[in-house]
């Protein structure tokens, strides 16, 4: 789960993080006093939407940048009306955008150097791991890239903490002076803890900033959680914001299905994630594109498959579905009347293939064979993948 | 010979009594396994019965062990208290334990694979399949299964299976059996960033067992295990490997942000994996329908008898 950029600097407030002083106004209403809790001088407005390259990003009526630096309160409050409720393409949104629902205002720090920090999971070695590097402000892929002596980690024993001479070591190399490094290292140790206490998944700062009067600060934040661990974190689900999820997959999500969507035009409803990714994939293979990836789980009831191509015909872009379920310990007889009953009620007028392989599958074939549907079976996935595309072609 | 479980193996289900685990355990009686204790804290003294079985419950893992003898442990307890589970079979001295549970959280897992170090037992999964070892009976019955996967789909034979998918395990498994290729043992370790038995720790397996003469390899996107496995197989086995790799088309805007691309490195693409695959004397499948085909074709290449 993803939070916004006001969201996860309140929570490294809470956490002993310094952040610059700030403000969200959810509506044109809220701008006045959310200005007026910050001091008068220079003021950033930064849209807030769940996609990076704000900065960058232009707006769909061709305002640019979706984070602006303003000389006054006044300029911030007019700027602030241009953003609220117009909607921002920047590079990770795709080209629809997203729609500013809450703007940010923080105090324009003065900035004397810019920082990357990051903590996340390392998988390699099944710990945590803290990424650094004096190169801020900028796309860290690219430094890691071009001068990765410029990146520094430090992986952090789950046994016994984050230990203070990590910290040191990671001060030194980061070059900070001896007036900012007790900030520093309060701040990398504080961030720590809000990255382990909280199930992040990922917290990163980018850039963190030293001032001249010796401050360090987090100017941005971007933090999202472990969905597995929300269960024990009320507080964090909270703060959850469907405006920036799809539709589809919210819906998707209330029956325990794994949706996500695609650009491309034949749907997919497949059980197992590994199944569905190479379903996917397959689609590709003999030169299809699929429209998503869907993941109806280990055991497919009947409700989640009727529910499951409710979500794909809505999406718009679909031309054709492939339905491919290895029915290992499910009975396929049970599945093949949820796919019949499922294209009854949604009077489904679109070419669907089905592979039905494993458990019942005598059955199951003959239960969609009688069905009357106009449906066509297929035996082995990539068997159904070339006549899936095929009459998605012809269409 | 199999790896890690053979239909002699003792063992014991972690969460019998809960409706999951009490249906798989149900199959894996019907398949033929030994399935000699169940433990869930509270219900101790009681029995879990099946047809004929009648399989005694233990308050604890120790208690079962020391009482039947089991050696393995088949853990099906929801997420909040499935690492404490892993924890207790080890503590226990189990030599395997296996974690089917899906959604344990991450900080968990992490805790728990540290406090793993040094132990003697060896952790499968989370969010995994588990393992079946074939049995010699009709459908393979008499074999060893634990976990989630079909035990009928298998066949006794030769070819080990890797994978971090269900679904895409029992596919290659399908695969073989309907050519007359028969199984030393599947391993699904699950599809999780922190889990307990890597793709390299099985083909080490698998490597070692005179009993497996060629070996499935399904990797996914993400991280660098896929790569480390081909490595290793490159310089230390000739047994004939058929690789799969899920994932090509998967969008990789819905991946972690970042910073995860730079720890996990250039490697983890689909594009990426199938060039070290190849480049690794692998045999790819092309489509996940080519997986049992791959093998056959580098079995024949090597001048290798898979059944």
């Amino acid at each position: 789960m993803n939070i916004h950029e006001y969201q996860a600097k309140a929570l490294f407030e809470k956490f002993g993080v310094p952040v610059p002083k700030g403000a969200p106004a959810r509506s044109a209403e809220e701008i006045p006093a959310a200005l007026a809790s910050l001091p008068e001088g220079p003021t950033m407005v930064k849209s807030q939407i769940h996609a990076g390259g704000r900065g960058k990003g232009t707006f769909t009526d061709g305002f640019k940048g979706g984070v602006k630096f303003c000389k006054t309160k006044a300029d911030a409050k007019d700027i602030a009306g241009k953003m609220l409720g117009n909607t921002l393409v920047t590079i990770q949104t795709g080209p629809a955008g997203r729609k500013v629902q809450t703007v940010y205002f923080t105090v324009a720090s003065e900035i004397k150097k810019e920082y990357y920090l990051a903590i996340l999971l390392d998988r390699a070695t099944s710990r945590p791991v803290i990424v650094a590097s004096t190169e801020g402000g900028v796309e860290i892929e690219k430094v890691a890239h071009d001068t990765p002596e410029k990146i520094h980690k430090v992986f952090v024993d789950p046994a016994y903490g984050l230990a203070d001479f990590q910290v040191r070591d990671l001060i030194f190399k980061l070059g900070f002076s001896p007036a900012e490094a007790k900030n520093a290292g309060k701040l990398i140790r504080n961030l720590y803890t809000c990255y382990w206490e909280t199930d992040a998944a990922m917290v990163e700062v980018n850039p963190l900033i030293t001032t001249p009067t010796g401050e360090v600060l987090a100017l941005d934040g971007k933090v999202s959680f472990d969905d597995n661990a929300l269960f024990r974190h009320p507080e964090i689900v909270a703060l959850r914001d469907l405006n920036e999820e799809d539709p589809k997959e919210i819906e998707a999500s209330k029956y325990a299905l794994s949706y996500i969507a695609l650009d491309g035009n034949i749907a997919c409803l497949v059980n197992g994630a590994g199944l569905a990714m190479s379903t996917m994939d397959i689609i590709k293979h003999f030169g299809g594109t699929p429209a998503n990836f869907l993941d109806v789980g280990g055991g497919a009831s009947k409700d989640q498959v009727i529910a499951a191509f409710k979500i794909i015909l809505g999406d718009s872009n679909v031309k054709g579905i492939l339905v491919n379920i290895f029915g290992g310990i499910m009975d396929c007889n049970v599945i093949a009347q949820g796919i019949v009953e499922a294209v009854k009620e949604v009077g489904l007028k679109l070419p669907l293939v089905v592979r039905l392989e494993g458990n019942n599958v005598t059955a199951g074939k003959a239960t969609l064979a009688a069905s009357g549907l106009k449906l066509v079976a297929a035996d082995t996935m990539a068997d159904a993948a070339q006549k899936i595309v095929k009459l998605v072609a012809a269409a | 010979m199999a790896i890690l479980i053979t239909p002699e193996t003792k063992i014991l289900i972690q969460g019998i009594t809960g409706e999951f685990g009490a249906r798989h355990t149900r199959l894996s009686l019907d398949y033929g396994t030994k399935v000699v204790a169940g433990v869930t804290p509270g219900k101790g003294g009681q029995f879990f019965e099946h047809k004929d079985h009648k399989v005694p419950i233990f308050n604890s893992v120790a208690e079962a062990a020391k009482a039947t003898g089991a050696t393995v442990s088949a853990i099906f307890v929801p997420p909040p208290f499935a690492a404490d589970a892993v924890l207790e079979g080890v503590d226990a001295g189990l030599d395997l334990a296996v974690a089917i549970t899906e959604g344990i959280p991450i900080r968990d897992m992490v805790r728990v694979k540290r406090a793993m170090q040094g132990r003697s037992t060896r952790l499968v999964g989370p969010n995994c399949p588990g393992l079946v070892s074939p049995g010699t009976g009709k459908d393979s019955h008499g074999g060893c299964r634990i976990g989630i996967a079909p035990g009928y789909i298998n066949k006794k034979g030769h070819v080990g299976v890797v994978s971090r998918s269900g679904t895409l395990t029992y596919e290659a498994v399908f695969q073989l059996t309907s050519k007359g290729i028969g199984q030393s043992t599947t391993v699904g370790i699950g599809g999780d960033p922190v889990n307990g038995t890597s793709h390299l720790d099985v083909i080490k397996l698998f490597a070692a067992d005179p009993d497996t003469h060629g070996i499935i390899f399904i990797g996914e996107i993400g991280g660098n295990a896929e790569v480390e496995a081909a490595r290793w197989l490159k310089a230390n086995c000739q047994k004939p490997v058929a690789g799969f790799i899920a994932g090509a088309t998967a969008p990789a805007g819905r991946r972690m942000g970042h910073a995860g691309a730079i720890v996990g490195g250039a490697e983890d693409t689909a594009a990426a994996k199938i060039a070290v695959f190849k480049e690794c004397g692998i045999e790819v499948a092309a489509t996940p329908s080519d997986m049992a085909d791959a093998l056959l074709r580098s079995a024949k290449a090597k001048g290798v008898t898979l059944t």
